[in-house]
């Protein structure tokens, strides 16, 4: 089987799942009365006032069968209804918060991937050693780290006490040039837009307030990485290829990085999943504690209030994007190791 | 005839003593696996001496509850009264801190408890019978994967409102999947073993094919992974209640605690870690404690890990 035939039935398979998803999410709706449910429809809190109209127009007195493909209409159209708690459209309420946390994302992945494999595989390689050591406790305090706890302890220690790296997205000045007619925000992500725009002090003001977040983010999962990559490193270099390779009188660099390496990261690569959810995790708590406008504080401050078509849309996206990228995973990995496609 | 059944008994019983001593033997051998073991008895003599080291005032309902000194919302350092000092509100921290290693031990095996039992129960079927029961319960758990485990748990606190139980049920019913996917592939492979046919052929019942023949054999891996897993759920319910979804304020909960120190991370301009106490103390009790599952799983993976065993 090519790979051409894999992806597109990997990605046949991406409807059962997503229509799984939403028959979850709709079941979960299920448990409120139809005057709640109604806030799920609204685009605008006028609407709200006639309420009947509303119950009547999405059928939420009918059979939940006939109740969950008009809600699937609604959802497919854009329409998640109404977030209280910004008072905005849940759909327009995630594009507004998506930037702040797409920034986060874009500088903490490449660190986690570099850093993490990087500290996996000078662990394996210098296995028993004082590197080795050192590497291991980091990845067992890295684990059991509390994310909240080491936000604020970095807080206390880079903010209140040095007063070099603050919490929020910008700084006051900073942040009152952004949204001035002068600078065109053409992704709203601070760090591009102040490149795009030829405004450095903006950019490096935007890079200052990234530092704590995006280090208190990588800290656990760096931990989380190294680990897998670690042991994949270990159980490659037991391997006869490494004996043969060795045998052959090649460099201890290139027996390393050529031959071990490559299959090593295999496991890593399987491992993406679980990484993209630990990341979320982090995010919900590093933007709440770092007051950063993100989709995970959006989300916190939206389930406090109980805000629940926020909730269930912060739900929707977030499944979305995490069945995707475990789909490009997937994909990445029958490409990389040939023995996947052919099961 | 006693003496018979007993002996019966031993001989029943001696692979798994054997197995007990191996894993025994090997945890002594392994320092971080001791300390992880240091670690979490000092918790346990914690939580059982709570209402000796930190006792409740006369007539206080619930042991729970945090008492107050005051109503000042000035955290005041640590002092003879108050060994931990006390946060916003004049919750007394080391009472806190006592009591919440109840919390925490309560949550954990509350949790993991539940989790391990339906997924057990619902892995060791769906991997026995196979057929349409296992389709529709993996597929269940194909649709509970496609959520990042935190949404899921939001959504549903937030359907049964924010509470310390939201938070755990809603870990129960995200949780159960890894463990009945493990227990279907162990069930998978143990069927097919000889020893299976065997009890078949004397006509034992399923119920007592899987739970005296397969179970006992399947249930070793559970345990690494539970042991890690009873960490990282303290750590969640703690972020939690710390992000003001879970334990109320003035419950005594290392989490919520730590939301209290919130409005105190930055201290004086003449001292800036004026309010340390609010929040150092009590994540070094969620650190530790998560550290110390978190060694002792280490420990249960490498020995029960059938590549890395007897080497």
């Amino acid at each position: 089987m090519g790979l051409v035939t894999y992806v597109v039935r990997r990605l046949l398979l991406l409807v059962p799942t997503m229509f799984g998803v939403t028959l979850l999410i709709f079941g979960l709706i299920q448990f409120f009365s139809p005057v709640e449910r109604a806030s799920l429809y609204v685009k605008d809190p006028r609407q709200m006032s006639s309420i009947e109209s509303i119950i009547e127009k999405y059928h939420l007195n009918d059979p939940p069968y006939i109740q969950y493909i008009y809600w699937l209409n609604e959802v497919l159209h854009g329409n998640l209804g109404w977030s209280k708690s910004v008072n905005m459209p849940v759909a327009q309420a995630i594009c507004e918060f998506l930037p702040a946390t797409v920034e986060l994302v874009i500088y903490s992945v490449p660190i986690i991937f570099v850093v993490g494999i990087w500290l996996g595989k000078i662990s394996a390689v210098h296995k028993d050693t004082a590197i080795d050591h050192i590497v291991r406790a980091f990845a067992i305090i890295g684990w059991s780290l509390p994310t909240f706890w080491s936000a604020i302890i970095l807080l206390a220690v880079f903010y209140g006490h040095l007063k070099i790296f603050p919490p929020e997205r910008l700084s006051i000045e900073a942040s009152l040039y952004v949204n001035s007619p002068s600078f065109i925000r053409y992704t709203r992500i601070n760090t591009i837009d102040a490149l795009l725009n030829g405004e450095l002090w903006i950019f490096f003001d935007a890079l200052r307030h990234l530092v704590l977040p995006v280090l208190n983010l990588t800290i656990v999962i760096v931990a989380i990485l190294m680990r897998v990559v670690r042991s994949s490193m270990l159980e490659a270099l037991s391997k006869t290829y490494v004996i043969a390779a060795r045998a052959k009188g090649l460099s201890e660099k290139e027996v390393i990085n050529k031959h071990a390496m490559r299959n090593a990261m295999i496991p890593a690569v399987t491992l993406a999943g679980a990484l993209v959810a630990g990341m979320l995790t982090g995010l919900v708590i590093t933007e709440t504690v770092f007051n950063i406008p993100g989709i995970g504080r959006w989300a916190v401050n939206a389930a406090i209030q109980l805000d629940i078509p926020a909730v269930l849309g912060f739900a929707l996206f977030a499944s979305l994007v995490y069945v995707i990228t475990n789909l490009v995973v997937d994909i990445l990995y029958a490409y990389i190791d040939p023995r996947i496609r052919l099961r | 005839m006693f003496w018979v059944r007993d002996k019966s008994l031993k001989r029943e019983l001696e692979p798994t003593i054997r197995e007990l001593k191996f894993v025994l033997k090997r945890i002594r051998s392994s320092p971080l696996s001791i300390v992880g073991i240091v670690l979490i008895s000092f918790f346990l003599v914690i939580a059982i001496l709570a209402p000796v080291l930190a006792p409740p005032p006369e007539g206080w309902r619930d042991p729970y509850m945090i008492p107050r000194d005051g109503f000042s919302v000035t955290p005041r350092p640590p002092s003879p009264k108050h060994p931990f000092g006390t946060a916003e509100g004049q919750y007394d921290i080391y009472y806190g801190c006592i009591w919440g290693t109840r919390t925490a031990f309560r949550v954990g095996v509350i949790v993991i408890g539940c989790t391990v039992l339906i997924g057990i129960f619902i892995g060791s079927i769906s991997g026995y019978y196979g057929g349409k029961i296992d389709e529709i319960f993996m597929r269940l758990t194909d649709v509970i994967y496609a959520f990042p485990g935190i949404v899921l748990v939001m959504v549903l606190v937030v359907i049964l409102g924010p509470s310390l139980e939201s938070v755990m049920i809603a870990l129960i019913l995200i949780g159960w999947p890894t463990y009945a996917r493990l227990i279907r592939g162990e069930v998978l492979r143990i069927k097919q073993e000889d020893f299976v046919e065997a009890a078949k052929a004397i006509g034992c019942t399923d119920f007592r094919v899987i739970v005296r023949h397969i179970l006992p054999n399947a249930i070793y891996p559970l345990l690494a992974v539970a042991s890690l897993d009873m960490g990282s759920i303290v750590l969640t319910v703690a972020a939690f209640s710390f992000l003001g979804l879970g334990a109320p304020i003035g419950y005594a909960d290392w989490g919520q605690m730590i939301a209290l120190s919130r409005n105190w991370i930055i201290g004086t301009p003449t001292n800036p870690y004026e309010y340390w106490y609010t929040f150092i103390i009590p994540g070094i009790f969620i650190f530790t404690f998560v550290l110390g599952w978190g060694l002792l799983g280490d420990a249960f993976r490498d020995i029960l890990d059938p590549m890395l065993r007897r080497r």
